[in-house]
């Protein structure tokens, strides 16, 4: 019976090439696994070596894609799809997965925790944000959101003798997993109505007036919610500044720009195809997320005392500004293409500044053993180089040119006016003001590290470890490289057209 | 237009910043090289924009010159687009000179606390940003110029700055940058309903077909932009206290330069591209302007702190420069511009004195100082030409900006008020007086009278030579600038009709959005 079944089995078309990544990632996973068995305790740094390879290793096969971009790659009946935007976000999750890397390398082994797990688990998300960056269907994207998930509650709470950190995991896996819930339910009312879990099946039956059915509505806005909690837009932030603080330092470096970014990334496949045509429904729900979440954020960051928080906070608000080109995406077709554009370039952008300014704080921690803003007092006088790196980072955050953030930013008010509705512009005016306020939070930090005095008098330069030289290194160069010549991501981003979005 | 013609300006622009990298690889015991590297750095961006002078077509003030125009990020159509007209040149070489003038002061007396590595990479990445912005013909450059100064200027007063830096210099930051938020929203604005573009020229172009409802609303947000940075009155109380805490050069380069980048922007920008909604934003920006006028004098009366007193001055002259603009004749621009310069250095010259003289006594506190002309009677003298010049005495620099712009407002152009402009002139009027007494009172009380006691043995030091060679080229400027005032006006007055010319012919009052469909 199963035999007979076997001989009717036809083995899906794969492209062995396309899917290279996801395979030179698996392969090292396996070989991780085993070596971190074998190995002795004091060589168990070479696992992470290992991780390092299989990112720089999982990078060839997309630049031998990228240099075929306009060779789309399809599979399995359109579930499955390689094309320019995937490969786009593809190098994003790996270069932030290996900066990552580099910045846990010496954390992890100071710290004395579990070194190969660590590594481990980092790989195993990034395959998950690489698979995500293709999936075209609701299941591999539910798959690539789990595979991404749950190393990362793992991870939060890796310094486990610290009841912070044992906290940050649970919030995280708890209301993971409820969003999560809330997100399936939603699928599964999507699929019952539309009878298909691939993107553009749904959005041929949710378009028009058949899909106009409150049914239709109510899934469209539990899926969202669902990614709300993971991108932490308010009111579903609740775990974010508790995970982040308590998480090992580089892993909230993690969570708040690769898994992030794969929250926006589902998002932006769900949206600009999957529901395409009921922009109705999602317009102005996203319209209220942004405006809520940029605001809330910053004010709450306003008042933080812990970088890692008020960081957190900023990365809420920043959530928000990214969540703006939704809001104004379904007005017209020049409107979805700007919003999609301004939405990968302000994530590329987002993930270097973020995650550099994380670097910073890891490699000040090391000193000064605090979190605190305060222990940032004169860090100027004993580590200008760190200091000049961070006010790059913190300006950069604040779109202040000529870094990468401030054209982040006017590439969203590009989309902004391209919708050009009243309650588009509103939503501008309102991204003016945040701006401001977080200018103030942002330059407290500066303040902290060039006008105020040295805490304790204690001037011992910071040695910062060559792997967090080089994950700063990274992140500068194309913190202020982007913000320079614009001209190279705002190419990047106009690539990165969505294949069987609206209007394509 | 030979090679270097065509690197002019982008040298005059980054070879500052070519000197901030250079600076940066030099460590920091090295001082005195540090400081040669900075002079030259200036130097050179000084003799390219000598070379800019020399070479200016003086017969063609109106067409840009020196134009390059290439790609920069296409994908919003944004070029880098650069180019002087009679405006901008007069404003760059102030800026230009400025800077030079800077690192030569500084030379022997820099700010606590010291650092004078970073203290030179900043000043010449704030030179880049301020000649950046007279020289973009592209409103995404122009933001980007626009803001580049804001960070130097943010660290040059929160670190080398008095007692209360850490509040002026946020404050400072966030007005400005509430100001610039609202601006690059006007300017995607303009962007998309002017022809998806950010060209300045383009713009000029499309511009003026815009309905007049819109062209109100995007001028609002470029009115935000420029009047804080100006600032104008309700916006000007950054300014008190960011001239005060910042360091002597900070205060110099503050009042010199950046604060015409505001009225800049209003020239280049707010009036060309928009003229319906400059007229009728005009009667307001004038109302403003002599309030400012008169709130500045006011304010000064009242000031105990040399600085503060002069900084408060600023806002009074800023005033006459903006009464100019809104006059919206070329009579009044003109005189706009004519005093943007002469206010740059006139106030950049008074910052300098109430800033050795600070060095010198340990207190700007006027009722503290007195007998200045006994101790240091250079000095004193110095101060007094700068205090006269200040007032607006003919036959020195100052007098060509006041008094035209007062005058233009006799006549606005065409379709204005008449009425509210005359009583602007009167209110104005009274203003000069007004300067006249807080500038003679705050030089009686200085440099008059007997030596206060607790100074009766202090060792004041009388001029000396790094103060010499910055101070006289900008003494010399000012009288030669008060005596041939043609050698501004002439380079101004064609561009200058060029933006009138959208004013002066008689418009029939019918709001174009009345006739779009």
């Amino acid at each position: 019976m199963i035999l007979a079944a076997a001989s009717t089995f036809k083995a899906p078309y794969l492209d062995y090439h396309a899917l290279a990544p996801e395979i030179v990632l698996t392969g090292v996973l396996c070989v991780m696994l085993l070596a971190d068995l074998f190995l002795p305790e004091e060589r168990k740094y070479l696992v992470g070596t290992l991780a390092g390879l299989g990112f720089l290793g999982a990078l060839l096969p997309i630049v031998t894609l990228a240099v075929q971009a306009h060779h789309q790659r399809v599979m399995f009946g359109g579930a499955y799809v390689v094309d320019p935007f995937a490969l786009l976000l593809k190098a994003l999750f790996l270069v932030s997965g290996y900066v990552v890397l580099l910045m846990s390398t010496t954390y992890i082994e100071e710290g004395d925790y579990y070194e190969g797990e660590f590594s481990f688990l980092v790989v195993a998300a990034v395959l998950g944000m690489v698979v995500m960056a293709s999936a075209r269907d609701l299941l591999t994207i539910f798959v690539a959101l789990e595979l991404l998930s749950i190393p990362g509650y793992l991870l939060a709470g890796w310094r486990k003798r610290d009841l912070k950190s044992n906290e940050a995991m649970m919030k995280y896996y708890l209301l993971g997993v409820l969003a999560t819930g809330v997100m399936l339910y939603g699928m599964s009312l999507i699929f019952g109505f539309t009878g298909s879990t691939l993107l553009t099946d749904i959005g041929r039956s949710v378009s028009g007036p058949a899909g106009n059915k409150p049914i239709v509505a109510l899934g469209i806005f539990f899926i969202v919610v669902g990614f709300a909690f993971k991108v932490s837009a308010v009111p579903f932030h609740f775990w974010a500044p508790d995970t982040y603080e308590g998480a090992p330092t580089p892993v909230t470096a993690f969570l708040s720009v690769a898994s992030k970014a794969a929250g926006f990334v589902a998002l932006m496949e769900l949206v600009f195809i999957g529901f395409a045509g009921r922009h109705d429904v999602w317009g102005p729900l996203f319209w209220g997320l942004a405006a809520i979440t940029m605001t809330v954020g910053n004010l709450i960051a306003l008042r933080q005392t812990n970088v890692v928080r008020m960081l957190a906070y900023s990365s809420v608000a920043q959530a928000g500004y990214m969540l703006i080109p939704f809001a104004v995406a379904g007005d017209n077709a020049d409107a979805t293409h700007t919003a999609l554009t301004a939405i990968i370039v302000y994530l590329l952008v987002y993930g270097a500044m973020n995650l550099g300014a994380f670097a910073v704080v890891i490699a000040v921690a090391r000193k000064t053993r605090s979190g605190e803003i305060s222990s940032f007092g004169g860090l100027f006088s004993y580590a200008p180089g760190l200091t000049v790196m961070m006010s790059i980072f913190l300006f950069s955050l604040a779109g202040i040119p000529p870094f990468g953030g401030w054209f982040a930013k006017v590439y969203i008010v590009e989309a902004i006016f391209k919708s050009g509705t009243p309650a588009a512009v509103v939503l501008g005016v309102i991204l003016a003001v945040n701006s401001v306020i977080a200018l103030y939070y942002y330059a407290n930090v500066a303040r902290e590290m060039w006008m105020r005095p040295v805490p304790d008098e204690d001037r011992t330069p910071v040695r910062v470890p060559v792997p967090v030289g080089a994950a700063l290194g990274i992140t500068t160069a194309l913190t202020v490289v982007v913000g320079v010549l614009p001209n190279l991501v705002g190419h990047l981003g106009d690539l990165a057209q969505l294949t069987g979005a609206l209007g394509k | 237009m030979n090679g270097f013609d065509h690197w002019a300006l982008t040298l005059a622009v980054f070879l500052p910043t070519a000197g901030a990298v250079v600076l940066m690889l030099i460590p920091s015991r090295e001082e005195l090289l540090l400081k040669s590297t900075a002079l030259v750095a200036s130097v050179a961006a000084l003799g390219v924009g000598i070379y800019l002078t020399a070479h200016f077509d003086y017969n063609r003030t109106s067409t840009l010159q020196y134009q390059v125009n290439r790609r920069w990020i296409d994908v919003i159509n944004s070029h880098y687009h650069v180019g002087i007209d009679g405006i901008s040149l007069p404003l760059i070489m102030l800026s230009l000179l400025i800077v030079v003038l800077c690192v030569v002061y500084s030379w022997d007396h820099f700010p606590e606390p010291h650092n004078p590595k970073a203290f030179l990479i900043l000043m010449l990445v704030l030179e880049t940003g301020m000649v950046g912005t007279f020289v973009s013909e592209d409103l995404i450059l122009f933001f980007v110029f626009f803001e580049l100064v804001l960070l130097p200027m943010y660290f040059m007063i929160g670190v080398w700055g008095g007692d209360n830096r850490q509040y002026a210099s946020i404050k400072f930051f966030l007005y400005t940058l509430f100001g610039s938020a609202l601006m690059i929203l006007s300017f995607l604005a303009l962007y998309f309903k002017a022809g998806q573009t950010f060209d300045i020229p383009t713009l000029i172009h499309n511009g003026a077909a815009l309905p007049h409802g819109t062209q109100v609303l995007i001028f609002t947000g470029l009115f935000m932009g420029f009047a804080i940075k100006v600032p104008m009155f309700p916006f000007h109380t950054w300014l008190p206290d960011a001239h005060t805490e910042a360091p002597t050069v900070g205060s110099v380069i503050l009042a010199a330069v950046l604060l015409k980048l505001g009225t800049y922007g209003f020239i280049r920008i707010a009036l060309p591209v928009l003229p319906d909604a400059a007229r009728t934003w005009a009667p307001w920006i004038g109302l403003l302007a002599v309030i400012g006028i008169i709130y500045g004098a006011l304010g000064c009366l009242a000031q105990t702190d040399l600085k503060r007193l002069i900084a408060f001055s600023s806002v009074a002259h800023m005033g006459f420069v903006m009464l100019g603009i809104s006059t919206l004749n070329s009579y009044g621009i003109n005189a706009a511009v004519f005093g943007m310069v002469a206010h740059g250095l006139i106030t950049g010259m008074l910052f300098f004195l109430a800033g050795s003289i600070h060095e010198r006594f340990g207190t700007r506190e006027i009722a503290r100082l007195g007998g200045l002309l006994k101790q240091a009677p250079i000095l004193g003298w110095i101060l007094g030409f700068c205090a006269f010049a200040s007032l607006g005495l003919p036959g020195l620099a100052g007098f060509w900006g006041e008094f035209p712009a007062i005058l233009s407002a006799y006549q606005p152009a065409p379709g204005l008020s008449s009425g509210a402009f005359r009583t602007y002139m009167v209110v104005a009027a009274i203003g000069t007086v007004f300067a006249a007494g807080y500038l003679l009172w705050m030089y009686q009380r200085t440099a008059f009278g007997n030596v206060k006691t607790e100074f009766e043995h202090a060792h004041i030091h009388d001029v000396h030579v790094p103060e010499y060679v910055a101070w006289v080229p900008m003494l010399i400027l000012i009288v030669v600038l008060g005596l041939v005032p043609s050698l501004i006006f002439r380079v101004t007055d064609g561009p200058v009709q060029h933006v009138t010319a959208a004013f002066s012919p008689p418009v029939v009052t019918v709001p174009s959005s009345a006739a779009a469909p």
